[in-house]
């Protein structure tokens, strides 16, 4: 099992943003996750990245235990935080080396791992531009580029293609694709479309718990259409 | 040790291409300047040693370093970049050290710039260079004091200036303990057994003797520990980030 996440709870102040979340995760599997904004999706990703401390619960990477052995854990999954925030004055080819040493590579390792990275992410001359001056879909792929860079088993990508043209989303979704075959992957997404085209398997999150986990063509089927399984299970109903 | 060198370059890289820093430095030898010949009439003693240079040492680090150390973690923590560096598996305290290494440089190179001073000395006359060049490490070690706090300052804030403002107050709170005006508050609020001790736990007064060129154990263990202490709170401050 690539990952385990059993009954995962954070709170901010008074406010519940996770309540209670489980699931577990196997190679092979590209995880879509929906939910309106504020759902807790963010939120449970930093858990599982080791960013945020789950207030309850736990989470385990390859079995080790986040929250025991945060180190370990992070060496084997890859994370592209929302918005993918970046260090503007470097180039991505400088951005990408200082996360490979930072990982711990050697120079001779980082300078590999950075060239296969970017051709990954499909950076091409951008990576040699100051990263301020890089389009929002560049920024984009160079936090892909950075979360890929160790060549992670697990990957937690944050809205990965937010912000991107066409064309591409549709590189970015042939990428996620093609890790899918033999990682795992968690992706956070508002495009239903999205998940029907690239994932294997869609959670529904709502007010901080899950409220449907199955693959997307059944969670379609038993509503209608995921736009309409969407509604009903967030209560958007009356909205639309 | 590998991301500790990692974190140290990348932040010496952004101190070197982004202009802050130069300000910065070219403020601080302005101002060492100016309090060296005007205030401590450094010519006017007709004395060839650096000590009226060296007395201001406190006074001028206290403003400049906090300057040099506020976007060490608030401008993480302003841009989100913070969340990149916490996801990797990293130990907190090689983030913390790499960061407060490269402020130092900083604070080194900025002392580096000062040595035409030094050079003149020898040209008009016959200083201790030795007591100098003492002096010079003991400002160097002091000055690891200051960043530290102001490190400690910056993992607080997202906000550059409250990080700036905070660290000028605590520096000031421990450069000045021993002065009269703020001693004798502790002696009218504690008593006068506490007031001494106090004063004697204040960086000018750590700092009185290395300014001539005096290497006190005491006060190289006394800068350490408040290095290591301030340095210690940075990594709390950081990791609680977790929690919230
Ligand atoms: N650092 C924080 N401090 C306080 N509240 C927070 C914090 N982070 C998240 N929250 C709150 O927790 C809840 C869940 O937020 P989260 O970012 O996980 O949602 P999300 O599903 O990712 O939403 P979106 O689709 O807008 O990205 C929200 O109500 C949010 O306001
Ligand atoms: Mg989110």
């Amino acid at each position: 099992m690539l990952l385990q996440v059993e009954d995962l709870r954070k709170r901010f102040g008074r406010r519940v943003a996770v309540d209670g979340v489980s699931f577990s995760l196997d190679v092979g599997e590209i995880v879509g996750f929906l939910g309106p904004n504020g759902a807790g999706k963010t939120t449970t990703m930093r858990m599982i990245a080791g960013y945020l401390e789950p207030d309850d619960g736990r989470v385990r990477v390859f079995n080790i235990d986040v929250a025991q052995d945060r180190a370990r854990a992070q060496q084997r999954l890859g994370y592209l935080p929302e918005g993918a925030p970046l260090y503007g004055e470097m180039t991505p080819w400088t951005f990408l080396r200082f996360i490979a040493e930072t990982r711990g590579m050697s120079k001779d390792k980082a300078r590999v791992a950075v060239r296969r990275a970017a051709q990954d992410a499909s950076l091409g001359e951008a990576i040699e531009r100051p990263i301020e001056s890089l389009s929002k879909g560049y920024r984009r792929r160079v936090g892909l580029a950075a979360a890929l860079l160790h060549d992670p088993m697990l990957l937690i990508l944050d809205e990965p293609t937010d912000g991107l043209d066409p064309n591409q989303r549709t590189s970015v979704r042939d990428l996620i694709r093609r890790l899918g075959k033999e990682r795992g992957l968690i992706i956070s997404t508002h495009s239903l479309e999205e998940v029907e085209a690239v994932c294997t398997r869609a959670i529904i999150i709502n007010d901080g718990r899950i409220v449907a986990d199955a693959r997307p063509a059944e969670l379609a089927a038993r509503e209608g259409g995921l736009e309409a399984a969407f509604r009903t299970l967030t209560g958007g109903e009356k909205a639309a | 040790m590998t991301s500790l060198l990692a974190v140290y370059r990348r932040e010496l890289l952004s101190y070197v291409t982004t202009p802050t820093a130069y300000v910065f430095v070219a403020v601080f030898l302005f101002a060492i300047g100016l309090f060296t010949f005007q205030v401590g009439g450094l010519f006017e003693s007709r004395r060839v040693d650096l000590t009226p240079f060296f007395a201001f040492h406190p006074w001028i680090f206290m403003v400049f370093l906090p300057a040099v150390a506020m976007r060490l973690w608030s401008e993480e923590a302003r841009s989100g970049a913070i969340e990149v560096l916490m996801t990797l598996p990293a130990p907190t305290w090689a983030l913390v050290a790499g960061k407060f290494l490269a402020a130092w440089t900083i604070a080194a190179a900025a002392l580096v710039l000062t040595a035409p001073l030094w050079v003149t000395m020898n040209i008009l006359g016959d200083p201790d260079n030795a007591a100098i060049f003492t002096a010079y490490l003991s400002s160097l070690l002091m000055a690891g004091a200051y960043i530290a706090i102001g490190s400690a300052m910056s993992a607080l804030t997202a906000a550059q200036v409250v990080a700036f403002v905070l660290a000028v107050l605590v520096a000031f709170l421990f450069t000045a303990m021993g002065l009269p005006m703020v001693s004798d508050f502790f002696r009218g609020a504690m008593g006068g057994g506490f007031a001494e001790a106090i004063a004697r736990l204040s960086i000018l007064h750590q700092f009185d003797a290395a300014q001539r060129g005096v290497v006190e154990i005491r006060s190289v263990f006394y800068f350490l520990t408040l290095i290591a202490t301030f340095l210690g709170f940075t990594a709390l401050a950081v990791d609680a980030r977790r929690g919230a």
